[in-house]
This record gives structure tokens, sequence and C-alpha cells, in this order.
């Protein structure tokens, strides 16, 4: 079963993405389902799930794109002035231009502002590259790494479960990825000692160079301790691998005993020689947290302790992607800089976000109520993120079934659960797991009442499949 | 350790850096990295785009300059040099972004109605969804009718359209897949000289085989069959040549090709068995009567079946360049004709990777291919500003042709297309040494010198490839005229200044 190719399992994903699309236009054109409508909460998307974005957000954006409504009375001052100093930064006032290609450099600035107030420690914006997405700024730091025409292939170590987008990156550039297992039954953390195995294990099949950590997790929705983050720290340090630290939920946290704390700060925290010297790559964008704007496609890397020699070639290998779109520079811009305390939009930015807020951790609560309640299933503490990633104790009746079918086993739930109630979730098959283990995953940033609902029918079906296959 | 690296990467060993240290510890390092990243040069964001944001910094710190202004007369940036954006395209994007908009009533409707329809083929009707890896279905449904309507009929599968972030994505993506193989095997792929930098980029980042064909500068720089056969002949014995670039209309070299052209070239890539990349950017910006757009799709299916069945052909356009000139919304697509079914499906994966394209780059192409129609409430505004903008080119594309021909030590080829101008100069025996002791190519030294005397900024020649022993730059003719009046006055004098120095 664990043999299934990665091919196959891929054409079922998309044949169930499909079918999700097919279900939603037969809903649209009057098909009568046991359900209205179908949830999709397959993505990390939180507009897709029904989320609203950040008005200020949109209205700078507007006014970027139209600066004919700076004339107008409709948009709040604090609006405008955002608008017209992005406008300046702007070669000929319009936000056609192409940009630098690291971004607009007040942009930059206000990023690199940012990180030093969440960090306590000064970022320099000379280090910090706008991208079309984290994902992309990702891939580029892989061309750097990864040595296509290398004998052994160059190996990134990465999580299981993980993201998968990250780790078919690695693959087309040639590269290998080698596994490292997150640890289910202490909250999905991250084991040194299973570091350790990891990187020997892989050194017989590649040249590790490079270790990849998402925190907060995807889809674990488990966040670092210190304790942990120092270790992974120093494992780097001592095997010579690149730190590339994706933190793209660090807005995401909803355990109230929980922080994030990011991967510069606690390596600056450690002192010299670690650092001054350890090479540290870290993500973030406005797709998640309160924006959530992935179709602006605003995202960025901080690099930390290059090899100075090496950031010309870094610059023209960057040049190549031209400039990052300039919607998604204008998000970053205002996830960066957001409406302060005495501004007009204040007080509606701070009512949206903290609806925003309290929805996802109320969310957050009803998720692992309804887990606990039902057989069959079990959830590890949701401190972050932006799934959850419940596992299913199927039956081996369960797993026959799926098997007859040809599918894994949370694939054949996932495609049961599509058809039965409509709603679209994705199977851990496509993350990783220990072998005889299911999972399911899906987006938690979505309104109260579509988490209601699909609880609601995940709750029905589940009973009903457990039911059907006792 | 830096011998066991080096003998990994399969290359000579680098010398150690210059300081005779151990690399400090660090994991990447010239030796450790990509090797193919040290190939990768990009001349239009190159070392003279950073001089000159270096003397635009000391201009406005109020240092002394020659100049009062530095000229960016180097990227095909239009709106950066003035042009003005569509008015409509505008109103929808911001329709799309902040959709309370929709109840302000100085939005004309069909500004409002195409910004409803954007919206509702958006996740949760909103531009910030994720749009589908390929895009945005409805909006693949009207490039392919936009793209069907443009070629007389041809019909034009959705399905074979991608959705790119600007052209450049879709270029380097579609390389990304043809690349493969081992040494002689190793893909060979035919770019013209000169061409657009991101060719060669690419090429040098993927370790493909770069198969330079020249563009005949003595017949208004056209493409020459036996030419690229030389080329093909002689590529064949170090690598496996399978794709075929064009860029048309021309960058830098502004040249339309003809039909007999095309039709020659469609020819070449089936006998030769080559995948015809097609980068038609610039197709609504021809100026020089008697030239016309066509695009290659049209002319293969024209040539029949024997053809349009059998040769593989990806074109591409975008936002950022013709009337409308919106780079920063990196929006573009590409079409695919007859690409292999395996292959589409690993396309499919490539392209997964990087998510999707930006939705307002997406919504943008949208309207490029859906302008207002005659009778609706934007047309009129709509035609006037496309066709200003189109002719003001025209203008001044004769413009820079007429003056730069006047100036003895330049000749310019008529610029027939696109946005720039790529003129032949004579750079004095005295300067080239000059320039070698520099350890700088001529045509750099000349761009360099210009730069520090006058403010403009021009790319050199030989960052996009041409004959040996010849040399260029590459000028746009984007600036608005008075200012390219006053551009192309100092080039002139510039270049007299600098031929009687060297003489």
């Amino acid at each position: 079963m664990q043999e299934m190719s990665a091919h196959v399992r891929t054409n079922q994903m998309a044949a169930l993405t499909e079918r999700a699309v097919r279900i939603k236009r037969m809903l649209e054109q009057g098909v009568k389902k046991p359900y209205k409508d179908v949830i999709d909460v397959s993505w990390g998307d939180p507009h897709m799930a029904g989320m609203k974005p950040l008005t200020f957000v949109r209205q700078v954006l507007a006014a970027c794109c139209y600066p004919q409504l700076l004339d107008g009375d409709n948009l709040p001052a604090d609006v405008k002035r955002r608008a017209q100093k992005l406008l300046r930064c702007c070669d000929g006032g319009s936000v056609g231009s192409y940009t630098n290609t690291a971004g607009i450099p007040a942009i930059v600035e206000s990023i690199a502002q940012f990180i030093s107030q969440r960090d306590g420690v000064p970022a320099d914006p000379e280090n910090i590259w706008i991208h079309p997405g984290s994902q992309m700024a990702l891939m580029n730091i892989l061309t750097l790494l990864v040595n296509s025409e290398a004998s052994p292939k160059s190996g990134v170590l990465m999580p299981v479960p993980g993201y998968n987008t990250t780790a078919l990156s690695v693959k087309t550039m040639g590269g290998v990825v080698a596994p490292y297992f997150l640890d289910e039954e202490h909250g999905w953390a991250l084991r040194a000692d299973e570091l350790r195995r990891a990187l020997t294990s892989a050194r017989g099949a590649c040249w590790p160079v490079a270790l990849y950590v998402i925190n907060p997790g995807n889809p674990t929705g488990h966040i670092q301790s210190r304790k942990s983050m120092e270790e992974v720290i120093r494992f780097v340090a001592e095997n010579k691998l690149f730190l590339l630290a994706d933190e793209v939920y660090q807005s995401s946290v909803y355990d109230a005993n929980t922080e994030f704390v990011s991967y510069k700060k606690v390596l600056c925290e450690l002192g010299p020689p670690l650092a001054h010297t350890l090479e540290l790559a870290s993500f973030h964008s406005a797709s998640k947290g309160f924006l959530g704007e992935c179709g602006l496609r605003g995202g960025y890397v901080e690099l930390v302790n290059m090899d100075p020699a090496v950031m010309p070639y870094v610059q023209r290998l960057f040049h190549l992607a031209s400039s990052p779109p300039v919607a998604g520079q204008i998000a970053l811009e205002v996830m960066a800089k957001p409406p302060q305390p005495g501004d007009p939009s204040y007080p509606l930015y701070k009512h949206e976000t903290e609806h925003i807020r309290s929805t996802l951790v109320d969310n957050v609560k009803r998720v692992l109520q309804v887990f606990t309640r039902l057989p069959a299933v079990s959830c590890q503490p949701l401190l972050g993120g932006g799934f959850a990633f419940p596992r299913l104790h199927l039956t081996p009746k369960a797993v026959h079934k799926a098997k007859e079918a040809g599918m894994q086993p949370d694939m054949f739930y996932c495609a049961r659960l599509l058809e039965d109630t409509g709603v679209f979730v994705r199977p851990g098959c496509e993350y990783g797991q220990k072998e005889g283990t299911y999972h399911i995953r899906f987006c938690i940033m979505t309104p109260a009442d579509v988490m209601e609902e699909l609880l609601r029918r995940l709750s029905t079906f589940h009973l009903q499949f457990m039911k059907d296959f006792s | 350790m830096a011998g066991l690296t080096a003998a990994r990467c399969g290359l000579p060993k680098e010398s150690v850096a210059e300081n005779g240290a151990s690399p400090r510890g660090k994991v990447l390092t010239i030796d450790t990295m990509n090797p193919t990243v040290k190939m990768v040069e990009y001349a239009v964001r190159g070392p003279i785009v950073q001089r000159a944001v270096e003397l635009e910094k000391e201009l406005s710190e109020g240092r002394k300059k020659p100049f009062q202004e530095v000229i960016k007369a180097n990227i095909g940036d239009a709106h950066a040099m003035g042009q003005q954006p569509i008015t409509f395209f505008r109103q929808v994007l911001a329709l799309c972004s902040y959709p309370e908009l929709l109840n302000d009533n100085t939005f004309p409707e069909d500004a409002k109605s195409r910004a409803r329809r954007i919206l509702q083929s958006c996740g949760g009707n909103s531009m910030g969804s994720y749009s589908a890896s390929q895009g945005i279905d409805s909006v693949r449904q009207d490039v392919a009718r936009y793209v069907q309507q443009r070629d007389g009929g041809v019909y034009c599968d959705p399905d074979n359209i991608y959705l790119t972030t600007g052209a450049s994505d879709g270029i380097v993506t579609m390389l990304k897949l043809l690349v493969c193989g081992e040494g002689l095997a190793r893909t060979g792929v035919m770019i013209s000289i000169p061409q657009y930098p991101l060719y060669s980029a690419a090429l040098a980042e993927l370790g493909a085989v770069q198969i330079n064909y020249y563009l005949n500068e003595e017949a208004c720089w056209s493409m020459d069959i036996s030419e690229l056969q030389r080329a093909l002949n002689e590529a064949r014995g170090h690598c496996n040549p399978r794709a075929l670039c064009v860029i048309n209309p021309g960058n830098p070299t502004g040249q339309v090709q003809n039909r007999k052209c095309i039709e020659d070239v469609i020819r070449f890539a089936a006998k030769e068995r080559l995948f015809l990349m097609a980068d038609e950017v610039y197709q609504d910006n021809v100026y020089a009567d008697g030239c016309q757009f066509h695009s290659f799709k049209k002319v293969l299916f024209e040539m029949g079946p024997e053809y349009s069945n059998t040769v593989e052909l990806a074109s591409f356009h975008s936002t950022s360049k013709c009337y409308m000139g919106e780079c920063g919304f990196r929006g573009g697509y590409m079409e695919i004709i007859n690409m292999d079914d395996d292959v589409k499906a690993q396309l499919t994966k490539l392209v997964s990777v990087r998510l999707c394209p930006p939705v307002p780059g997406q919504a943008l192409m949208d309207l490029v291919v859906n302008p207002p129609q005659p009778g609706e409430a934007s047309y009129d505004k709509f035609i006037k500003e496309r066709t200003a903008t189109l002719s003001a080119l025209a203008d001044k594309a004769k413009l820079t042709e007429e003056v730069l021909n006047t100036v003895p030590g330049i000749s310019c080829n008529p610029v027939q297309g696109a946005m720039y101008s790529f003129p032949r100069i004579s750079i004095p025996e005295k300067a080239v040494n000059e320039a070698a002791g520099k350890g700088q190519q001529p045509d750099m030294f000349y761009c360099m010198r210009l730069l520090e005397e006058t403010g403009i900024c021009l790319v050199p020649g030989s960052g996009f490839g041409q004959k040996d022993g010849t040399y260029h730059f590459r000028m746009t003719i984007l600036p608005p005229t008075d200012k390219l009046k006053i551009l192309l006055s100092k080039v002139k004098e510039f270049h007299q200044r600098f031929t009687k120095q060297y003489s």
C-alpha cells in the first residue's frame, strides 16, 4: 500500500479535486443532493473559506490601482496617505511599473522594521527579498543549495507529515527529500534524536545540505518550544546544514499559553559564535494570518549570515524573476505596518483582526471538542497554524475496502466524505504519515458558521462510516 | 572539505577564496553553491543599472553632476517613463480590490459588470484566494476566445492556455520542461543573437546548451534560415538541440518578421523536430508601414495539417508591454500546441509548485483579452487612450531611427515594432583598448561613460549578444517625446565627443 506510486496518488487527488468542482457545478445547476453546498476546506485559503479581507489592505490597494480615488471623499485619510506614499515610491508614480527585484525599497524597509520589532533584533533591509509568495522565495534558495549535477544528489531534510508542494519543489530541481518524522504522540513535536536518525539515514542516499522546518506547523498545528528550536539550531550547526525556517503561520497562534518566537530571535539570543555564523533563511508571507491574501502573491525571505561572496550570485538569480507582483508587495506593506492606535482606520482594523482571532480560537476549541467526543478519531493539541490534522482510527474492514478500491484508506475516506456530505478535505497520505496511520487535513481559517456546519456534517458522516465498516 | 565538494561538483576545483581562509564554516559558499547559478547574468538589471541607481542617490543628496536627472532608458517599463495606464483597466482592478466601490456611482457600469464577473470566478469572491494553478477558468476561456478571434477563427482550446506570472514565468517553466540529458545529449536551445537576456540567463541556470543563431543586421535584423541551419548543424556535434526561441516583434532589435519568414521558420522547426517557443509579448507594438504581426499559431494552422498536427509550439503574451504597460501586475499567459500528453502532465505538476499566478494579473489579462466593446460606456475612452499610446510609440520609433541615423558612426535599423532601438555604434580603436584595460566590453565602457556624462542609462549590446567586433546599445523609445528628443540629442553630442576624444 505504501508503495503505491506517488504518481497514482497525485492522480487520485487531482480526480478528487475535479470531483469537488463537478459537484459544485451540479449544485449550481440545481441538481439535488443531500447537502446544499460544497464546503471546500482543502486549501489553506481563508478567503476561499469565506473569511473577509482586511478593509485597510483593500482600500490601499484600490487607491494605488486607481489614484483618482484619492481625490474623492470615500477613503479615510490614512488610506490616502499610505497609497500616496506607495505611489511616490513607484517609478512614474504607477503601480504598473517594474520595481526593484527585491521589492519597493520603502516596503522592504517596512518589513525590516516589522522584523526588528518582532524580534528585538535589528533586521537589515539588504537581507530581505520580496517574492511572489514564500514558496517562490523558498524555491530560489533551494536553487542555490541543490546541486543538480552532483553525485550523490543534494538532500534536504523535511518533516513528515509535511506540506507536499515544498517536497515537490526539491524533487523538481534534482534534489532528494530526506524525511524526519514528527512525533504524533507528543503533539507532533520535532525531536532531536529523530533528526539525528534521519540525517544518518539520509547520508547513505544523498548529500544533505539543508534542514527545512515549518513553525507553526503545516499540517500539524504544532508550535515549537524554544528548547526544541535551540536543539534544531545546534543540530544544523554541528552537521553543517543550511537552516530553512518557514514561518508563514507566525500570526496564527491560538493557544493562550503558547507564543511564537522566530528562529532568528532564538539564534540571536544564543549569542556568538552561532548567532554570527549560522546560515538561516526565514520565510513569511501575506497569504496567511489576518490578511489571508493568498491570491495576491506576496512573500519574502530574510537571509541571515550568508557568505558575502555568494550574495552577488543570489542577486543575479533573483533578477531572473524580474519584479515581484505589486499587489502582493502592497499587502506585505500593510502586514508589516498596519494601522496604529490614533489612525482613522485603526478602530475598524482592530475590530476586524479581533474578530478573525476570536473566530479562529473558537474554531480550534470546537474542533478539539468535537474530536474528543467522536469515537475512532483523535487530535493532537492545535496550537497554531492553519489546519486541523486529526487521526482516523479506521477499522481493518475500512482499510480493506479502500485497498479493493485501489486507494489509500484516508483517500478513500475523503472521497466518501465529499460524495456524501460535500465536505472537501485532504487525506493524510498527501503529507506523509507513519505507516498504518491515517489522517485528514482541513483548513480551520473559516467563518464560525462554516466551521459549525463542517463539523456537523463530518461528525454525522464519521459515525455512519465507522458503523458501515464495523 | 573543499576538495571533496569540488570533486562532487564534477567541475575543476575552484581556486580557494582570495583570503586563503577556509570559508568560515559556511554551508553555502561559492564552491558548494549550485554551479549553474554562477553562470547567470542579466544585463538589463546589471552593473550599469546599479551605477545609475547610485547616481540617482548622489543627485538626490545634492551632489553636482553634468545632468539634472538620470534617465533610465534601459528597461522596457512604459509607466516608469510616463505612459498612462488604461483607465478602464485600473477602474476594474480597483473595483475588484475593494468591492465596496461597486456602490460608488463614479464608476461606469461596464467596469462594474466586468469586476463582478471576475470576482464571481474567484474563490470566496475575493482576489485574495488562490486560483487553480493553471489560472482562473473563465479567464482562460476569455483568452482562448481572444486568440481565436485574433487568429481569424483558428480554434483555441482553453485547456491549452496557462496563465503565468508575466511571460518570463511561462518561458522559464517551458525551458525547465525541455531541458534534460547529460553530456552530449544535453538539451540545446536555439536563441537569436541579439536576444533578450532572460533566455541566456535561464539557460545558464538550467545548465542547458545555448545555441546562438545570428539575426541579419544588414537585412533589418531578419531571421535567415541558412543561418539557423548553420547554427543547428554545428550544435548537433555537442548537444541535443530541442527547441528554437523566436521573439516577434523582436527585443532588442524591433524587427517584425514577415509572414514568409514565419512560414520558413515553422518548416525548419518541423524538419529538424524542434519545439518552437514564440515570444509575442510585443504583438500590438507594430509601427512600420508594410509590417504586420502574424502569430506563429495562426500561420502554423494556415499551413495545413501536415504542420499544424505535428509542430510543437508554445506562444507567450503578457500585460507588461503593448499599450497596457502593466509590468508591475505580472500578468501573462502561454498557449501550448501539440504537446505530448505525458509532458503536459509534467507541465501541470511544474506550475502547481508555484501555486498560482497573481490574481490581479489574471484579472488584468482578462481585461486585455476582453476590452470594452463598441456600444459600451467605456469604449470611446478606451479606444482613444489605446490609440494615443500606440501612435505616440510609433512616432517615437520613427523619431529615434531618424535622429540616430544623422549621427556619423551610429546606424540604426528601422524600429518596426516592440519598444527599443538597437543601433550599431562605431567605437574607436583607442577606446576599445582602454575598455580592455579596464576589463570591460567596449560598449559597456561606452555606455558607462555616457551614463556618467549625461545621466542616460542604456544597456550595452554586449548584454544582448552581437557579432564579434560590432558594438550596439539598446535604448527604449518610451520616454515622453520631448524628453526623448533631448535624450537623442545628448546621445548624438556624446557620441561625437567620445569619437573625437578617442580618435
